[in-house]
């Protein structure tokens, strides 16, 4: 799905968070929001999900106005930093919550409800931890049980908030990988947030740099590389 | 090599940073045992001496007076009612201070604490003040037909007052280190807020919602002053369990007074001793486990 973003801003109280931002992001993409805290990279990606609404300006998705669509409609796949998992359900109840969720009329079976969760636990390479619960699993685990969470609404676009900040630096080697690969067998067009350059230059398609609130350069990583727009990336893509 | 030398035997012992000398454990330990003695298990046992004084027979018999009945009947009844509802009005409080950002939301956070800082006399005079048959309120209420002082809706009113605090002050430190992100999560996967609210908001604040109720059900139970202001103390009516064992002692009736004494206490026990069992099985979801 083609999102476009124009002219959002958004602030809080009296601090503005996002001054006026546009950007458009092709259909496909694996797009990196990088830019170090407080630049307003997760502001903009809650407001992508619908988590916040934005003081100004319009999301567009696919040419229709989306801007005031309720999170529920979004059907937007969102991986939280701290995964979020629901703690006092087992990974098949949590990956399976999506589907329980939706109305009567369009809900699978049960029977389908578990062939999907199957299929997705065989996605992440995680197929015996469907009884486990989220406490039982490591970091990288929990990681994928989210991604996986997320994939079973069959979204319209991935959201991933920081997806591997809170892991050790062997395993998030190995998740990013793993993003890649969903990536390319979904088609999903997908956003991550995150502070690591090494990171979004290394996964991205793209990359928006981003810093104060506003956007400091779009490109494919080796032109913001190549020729940094501004001395703030210069310093921040060298860091 | 021959810098290294080896002791033989025991190694020494070292006293550890916290440790204290035998002598101030030993005296620590007294001035507790001594001091839980007097002020805990003594009144408690003298509690049941009392009651037992004149027979195991006596001591039925006098619980088996209609007053003693209706005493019992209708604080059970209040605690039923009140301590639902508390945990209703409780679990919205909590939700909405720990879910929501808004201006003044430590006002009310502190608002919600008043019952514990206002003596519960003062509130059951409030409510005889808003409701008597001298208010405005009150007077249309009682020519109606629905009295709240001195009946069971005023006894309710008190009740509730003292005892509102109790679940949304569990709740709200346990809700405030769980943080929205799960509810989040719920909503951008499709659910309603209303199936958040069942399937995530409540299972994870179960166990500390069971304590708050607990602890909201011991005190309903006990509650006197506020109680003793509103209900009247009418024998029969709108005695409760405390304003009756007070009634009954101020007229040197011992046993009787005892009897009743020792099944608010046994009561009381039981609410203790399950409240001590969530404690040890779900410290790690309760509120309390994190303030100790």
């Amino acid at each position: 799905m083609h999102i476009e973003i124009d002219e959002i801003s958004k602030s809080f109280g009296t601090t503005a968070a996002l001054h006026p931002v546009s950007l458009s992001l092709p259909s496909g993409a694996l797009v990196a929001l990088l830019g170090p805290s407080g630049s307003g990279k997760t502001t903009l990606l809650r407001i992508l999900g619908g988590l916040e609404f934005p003081s100004s300006g319009r999301v567009m998705f696919d040419g229709q106005d989306a801007t005031g669509l309720s999170v529920q409609d979004r059907r937007a796949g969102f991986v939280f930093q701290s995964y979020a998992l629901f703690r006092h359900m087992t990974v098949f109840d949590n990956i399976a919550y999506g589907l329980n969720a939706r109305p009567r009329a369009s809900r699978p079976t049960k029977a389908e409800i578990a062939r999907r969760v199957t299929k997705l636990l065989e996605l992440i390479q995680l197929p015996d931890i469907g009884a486990r619960y989220p406490s039982q699993l490591s970091g990288g685990q929990r990681q994928r049980v989210a991604l996986a969470r997320a994939l079973a609404i069959e979204p319209r676009m991935l959201l991933l908030d920081e997806p591997f900040g809170a892991l050790d630096a062997k395993v998030r080697k190995e998740l990013r990988q793993g993003l890649r690969d969903i990536h390319d067998t979904t088609g999903l067009t997908t956003v991550f947030v995150t502070h690591d350059q090494e990171e979004a230059m290394e996964l991205a398609d793209l990359v928006v740099v981003m810093s104060m609130g506003r956007i400091e350069q779009i490109g494919k990583p080796q032109d913001i590389r190549a020729r940094p727009a501004t001395p703030f990336v210069r310093a921040f893509v060298s860091a | 090599m021959s810098d290294i030398t080896v002791t033989k035997g025991a190694p020494p012992r070292f006293r550890s940073a916290t440790e204290e000398s035998p002598l101030a454990r030993w005296a620590m330990i007294a001035a507790a045992v001594l001091g839980l003695g007097i002020l805990v298990f003594a009144p408690l046992i003298a509690v049941f001496v009392e009651a037992l004084a004149q027979g195991v027979a006596a001591s039925l018999a006098s619980l088996a007076t209609r007053d003693a009945q209706e005493a019992i009947k209708l604080t059970l009844t209040i605690a039923a009612i009140s301590v639902p509802l508390n945990a209703i009005f409780g679990v919205a409080a909590a939700w909405f201070i720990t879910k929501f950002d808004f201006r003044g939301k430590a006002f009310l956070i502190t608002l919600i604490d008043l019952p514990f800082s206002v003596s519960p006399v003062v509130a059951g005079l409030c409510i005889v003040l808003m409701f008597g048959t001298n208010s405005l309120v009150g007077g249309w209420l009682v020519a109606n037909g629905y009295p709240i002082v001195f009946a069971m809706p005023g006894i309710i009113l008190a009740t509730m007052f003292v005892t509102f605090p109790f679940v949304a002050r569990e709740l709200i430190p346990v809700m405030i280190e769980q943080g929205r992100a799960e509810e989040e999560a719920a909503l951008t996967l499709g659910a309603s807020g209303w199936r958040v609210f069942w399937t995530v908001t409540l299972p994870n604040i179960r166990w500390a919602l069971l304590y708050g109720v607990l602890l909201c059900n011991a005190r309903a139970m006990g509650e006197f002053g506020a109680v003793a202001v509103v209900s009247g103390k009418i024998r029969g009516q709108t005695a409760t369990m405390p304003t009756t064992i007070e009634m009954l002692y101020q007229e040197y009736l011992s046993v009787a007074a005892f009897s009743l004494a020792a099944v608010l206490a046994l009561l009381a026990l039981v609410t203790l001793l399950l409240k001590t069992a969530l404690e040890i099985r779900h410290a790690d979801q309760l509120a309390a486990a994190h303030r100790h």
